[in-house]
């Protein structure tokens, strides 16, 4: 299959590059850009006039909900959620049930993403045993088995020894970890953050300090073992200045957030919103502000949908008991334009938040366009808005607070190894 | 976000679920109506027809004796038809969600519900979920709200202090876990009363919580120094389990209402407690059963004021 992409506006942020060029795809790889190659006869011609062609989306968060979950979504709704919503290449969280503790359980899931055909996907695998902090994953044959680092989820290692002889010996082999900071002590009980909101509203809160204290911790022990450390989720306006900081000490650390806390705060929570109901926590404007600051500077790396699809019921419930998470995978790249349009960022700048920035962290080749490169691709419509509707979404989770809102990017294909995996008419 | 969901588009109360966002208007409100009603309790026959031919469901998914009693008394007087339902114990440990539950109750024809509920927000999720002919009443969830109760509570001072607006008012304890706490700050500060005080140990104070318009003390001496009105909060025994306390003895010493502390308020102030009371804990006996305590009005009032809360959402 030769596809022709023509006329369209080509944005590449690893190479910085945004201009009007055809793309010319052959045998799964970009064959050229520009111009024509040798001998080149297009089975196929897509117009994208008006639209971006840009990397496929790379993900550094997405929950396929399997093993385990399959009644809240199955591999196959959230990969096609996740074409849908231009992402090509996507990381999943090891906390499955079971957990991706076993290599078998690894290569099960990458078989099963593989036969489907659409986005590729990256497991992480477990940090401990079953997630539960107290012995080591075997690491060595996990990473074997396909997994590109090693992670807790949401589940915190409350035992700092073995969280620093787990950072040891991921270091021994070079292995990154993946972590997000949240003290579960500090944490315990709480449903919001800790301020304003959850004082009127009466929600036991989880302070600020519950992720400056953990992450404090993973600074210091990264650094003592030389672990590449990945930060996952920051939320609060102080672990952004200490993670500039560590960066200008000369650290090798790289930070995401997820994209909700790119736009909402805990006031969004309005009359006990449970899809507001987050991990981490929505926290204060002032908060909101600093994550969005540090991403435009880049002490941030990256933007990811940390999509978690749930079923309704889970969410029709008291605030404080409802399940927290949102679907988010489809609007990875609606939120990055909003962002985009309010922080008056160029699209080439913005877009790299969710292309080559989180591709470099997961040392994978993707989210980058260029000759002999794989042809995942995502072409969307800039200028279009699109009405969030629990129709609109392909994930079986319809969960997210932005069901009303009108966001913009249409996406209108996608492809993957040169495959149109999606497509929508305008 | 949606429009303040326990109003309806005439601005007219649909449900109570809490008081943070009323306006003055309707507070008054409630407490002139409730004023109408205490001679109903007075009377040899005590009961109106206000609401005869409604039902009303009080919904208790938290156990309590005190607040469901009153609320039931409340809508026997006003001639409604009352079922009890003691949730806890019931279907939802059926595994049936809260909102089944209450579809179960509407199929019904339930009028009004009247829920407790130990998590905040509960009673918002049933009234977003009911039709527009019920009404809900929360009857305390969580950390967040326990409207009625606020509202007796200044019934009761307005009854003994009359003029709201030059008022001291020092609220002191587990404000951290106080539904009733939230919900009397919200209710001073609207119906105007210029200094009202939070006293406690920094464990049991919520976060920011001079947001609310009250002023902070660590004190008891400094915070309750010329008050009007003292209302001290029940402390729970398990909070003396985890790291927020010592021990009662170390609480009373700190932050107890002795007859010596009492003296340091104005002559003249009057002592609440929502109840049930922790003699020796928060309040001593001498306090609590003196000339000075009204703890026993304010569960009088209490029903007059449901009564009033009832039939304003049923009149609306």
């Amino acid at each position: 299959m030769e596809i022709h992409i023509k006329g369209g506006r080509l944005i590449d942020p690893k190479g910085g590059t945004d201009v009007r060029e055809d793309v010319f795809v052959a045998e799964g790889a970009i064959a050229a850009i520009g111009r024509a190659p040798k001998g080149f006869h297009a089975d196929r011609t897509i117009d994208a006039k008006g639209l971006v062609v840009c990397p496929g989306l790379v993900d550094l968060s997405a929950r396929l909900r399997e093993p385990g979950f399959e009644y809240k979504a199955t591999l196959e709704s959230e990969m096609q959620a996740a074409v849908a919503g231009g992402v090509t290449s996507l990381v999943c969280p090891p906390d499955t049930d079971p957990p991706l503790d076993e290599p078998g359980l690894v290569e099960m899931l990458k078989s099963r993403a593989k036969s489907l055909n659409l986005a590729r996907v990256y497991p992480l695998g477990a940090l401990t045993a079953k997630l539960k902090g107290e012995r080591l994953a075997e690491m060595a044959e996990l990473a074997d088995a396909g997994c590109i680092a090693f992670s807790q989820a949401d589940a915190a290692i409350a035992d700092t020894q073995v969280l620093w002889r787990a950072m040891q010996y991921a270091s021994t082999f070079g292995f990154p970890v993946w972590l997000r900071p949240q003290d579960g002590f500090l944490a315990q009980d709480g449903v919001a953050h800790d301020g304003d909101v959850a004082t009127r509203m009466g929600l036991p809160g989880i302070p600020p300090f519950a992720e400056t204290v953990a992450l404090a911790t993973m600074l210091q022990l990264a650094r003592a073992t030389e672990t590449r450390l990945h930060v996952c989720r920051l939320s609060t306006a102080e672990a952004v200045a200490m993670i500039r900081r560590a960066k200008q000490e000369g650290q090798q650390v790289t930070c995401d957030v997820g994209a909700h806390h790119v736009h909402l705060c805990e006031v969004d929570i309005g009359y006990f919103d449970s899809h507001c109901h987050l991990v981490p926590p929505l926290r204060s404007q002032r908060d909101r502000d600093a994550l969005r600051s540090g991403l435009a500077d880049g002490t941030i790396d990256a933007v990811c949908s940390d999509h978690t699809p749930l079923d309704e019921d889970v969410k029709r419930m008291p605030f404080g008991e409802s399940e927290p998470g949102a679907t988010g995978v489809e609007l990875l790249l609606p939120l990055t334009l909003k962002w985009a349009m309010e922080a008056r960022l160029p699209l080439v700048r913005a877009l790299a938040a969710v292309t080559s920035r989180p591709a470099a962290i997961m040392q994978v080749d993707a989210g980058a366009i260029s000759a002999g490169a794989a042809a995942d691709l995502c072409v969307f419509d800039p200028d279009a808005h699109v009405r969030i509707t629990p129709e609109s979404l392909r994930s079986q989770g319809k969960n997210t607070p932005f069901i009303g809102y009108e966001l913009p990017g249409h996406v209108r294909y996608t492809l993957v190894a040169g495959q149109v995996v999606h497509e929508s008419v305008a | 976000m949606s429009r303040n969901p326990q109003l309806n588009e005439k601005g007219a109360l649909q449900h109570l679920l809490t008081i943070e966002g009323l306006p003055r208007e309707i507070l008054i409100h409630i407490l002139d109506t409730a004023a109408s009603f205490i001679n109903v309790t007075e009377r040899e026959v005590k009961k109106v027809p206000l609401l005869r031919g409604k039902s009303v469901f009080n919904l208790f998914f938290e156990a309590s004796t005190r607040t469901r009693t009153t609320f039931e008394i409340a809508a026997k007087r006003l001639s409604a038809d009352v079922i009890n339902l003691n949730i806890a114990t019931s279907s939802q440990t059926k595994g049936e969600t809260l909102l089944d539950t209450v579809d179960n109750l509407s199929a019904m024809h339930a009028d009004m519900f009247v829920v407790r509920h130990a998590t905040s927000g509960a009673p918002h999720l049933i009234a977003q979920h009911v039709g527009s002919n019920a009404h809900v009443i929360n009857a305390g969830d969580g950390r967040h709200a326990h409207p009625t109760q606020g509202l007796l509570d200044s019934y009761t001072i307005r009854h003994y202090k009359r003029d709201f607006t030059r008022l001291a008012v020092a609220i002191v304890g587990d404000v951290l876990h106080s539904r009733v706490a939230r919900s009397l700050i919200h209710a001073l500060t609207t119906l105007g009363v210029p200094d009202v005080r939070v006293v406690g140990p920094k464990t049991l104070l919520p976060t920011g919580v001079e947001q609310l318009g009250v002023r902070v003390f660590h004190d008891m001496g400094v915070g309750i120094r010329d008050c009007d009105v003292i209302v001290m909060l029940r402390v729970q025994n398990e909070r003396m389990k985890g790291a927020l306390l010592p021990s009662e003895q170390e609480f009373f010493k700190s932050f107890g209402l002795s007859p010596e502390r009492l003296a340091l308020a104005k002559p003249d102030a009057i002592v609440m407690h929502p109840g049930p009371m922790n003699r020796g804990v928060e309040i001593d006996s001498a306090v609590a059963d003196g000339s000075q305590a009204v703890i026993l009005s304010q569960v009088t009032f209490g029903i007059a004021v449901r009564m009033a809360v009832m039939s304003i959402l049923a009149g609306n």
